[in-house]
């Protein structure tokens, strides 16, 4: 089954595809603002600091499922000695370790209006923060080490030990008293958000995952022309 | 209509520099992924013409090698 993951054979869709991932994020993500700043009601609450969830959110569960994603590449990768799942997972990493800082400076944007500070060491958010730091690990390995062996012990590891964190995440705001909200979007019980709120936060990360989609793409591309590259000084 | 989109009771300076904040991060992260990709494409077809005849048509018969020189599209 994993002959299907080879790059010559993979390469041959990726090379083709960002041009039209780019036409479709450019079509929801005009849609998508245009519902979030202009057409979506605004909080009976919250007012219009509501808009900045439309950023928010899709950026944090991007993060998560980005880093999930990870986390199950670099371990099959280590255990099944596949190569290429390690090049898909650094291929994410960029796009990860950005949509988590989106979540982290607008998450503290939000907190000004709505808790009166830019930041709190809550459960949440300081566990958000525990995850970029691992983002910041993972990028770092490979930019400093060379061996290909110890890139995939030490990414492996980190996302390991970074994936304990996730559900951390997820149920901080059940867990512990926190100045962060509970879930309003629940996919087993009924969601407490209005469909009018519902719609642009659905469009909006339509945009943002096609986003992810399209830079993992180019990221992806780069490594395999970068491989290439060292082949042909072999020749 | 446009005041109200601009100050929205006051919460514009936050909602327009957290949606500025996002579009700015996306371009940055779209403009370095771009540049990374086209210098090293740049090399690999620098490379490329300076192997011998020999070297460049057994280089050539890996598909993939075929499928970077021959991919215009930019990404």
């Amino acid at each position: 089954m994993f002959k299907y993951f080879e790059p010559s054979k993979i390469f041959s869709i990726t090379s083709k595809a960002p041009k039209y991932v780019l036409f479709l994020f450019i079509i929801f993500i005009s849609i998508g603002l245009t519902e979030a700043l202009i057409l979506s009601p605004e909080d009976y609450k919250q007012s219009h600091s509501v808009r900045i969830m439309y950023v928010h959110v899709p950026a944090a569960w991007i993060t998560l499922g980005i880093f999930s994603s990870m986390t199950f590449l670099s371990i099959i990768g280590y255990i099944f000695k596949i190569r290429n799942f390690f090049l898909i997972s650094k291929s994410l990493a960029p796009s990860g370790f950005v949509f988590i800082i989106i979540a982290l400076v607008t998450g503290s944007i939000w907190g000004k209006p709505t808790w009166g500070t830019w930041w709190a060491w809550d459960a949440r958010i300081t566990s958000m923060l525990i995850l970029a730091l691992f983002y910041l690990m993972y990028l770092l390995v490979w930019r400093l080490y060379e061996n290909e062996d110890k890139i995939f012990k030490i990414t492996a590891l980190i996302t390991l030990l970074g994936i304990i964190n996730v559900p951390i995440i997820k149920y901080s705001v059940d867990w512990w008293n926190t100045l962060h909200q509970p879930a309003s979007i629940n996919i087993l019980s009924k969601s407490t958000i209005h469909s009018s709120m519902l719609l642009p936060l659905a469009i909006m990360t339509a945009a943002f995952a096609l986003f992810s989609l399209l830079i993992f793409l180019m990221k992806y591309n780069t490594e395999l022309i970068k491989i290439k590259n060292k082949g042909l000084d072999r020749l | 209509m446009i005041n109200e989109i601009l100050f929205m009771d006051g919460y514009g300076f936050y909602v327009w520099s957290s949606f500025a904040f996002t579009l700015l991060s996306f371009f940055s992260l779209f403009v370095i992924t771009k540049i990374q990709y086209v210098r090293e494409k740049k090399k690999f077809i620098v490379k490329f013409g300076n192997l011998k005849s020999d070297k460049a048509s057994f280089a050539k018969s890996q598909s993939i090698n075929k499928q970077i020189l021959s991919n215009t599209s930019g990404f």
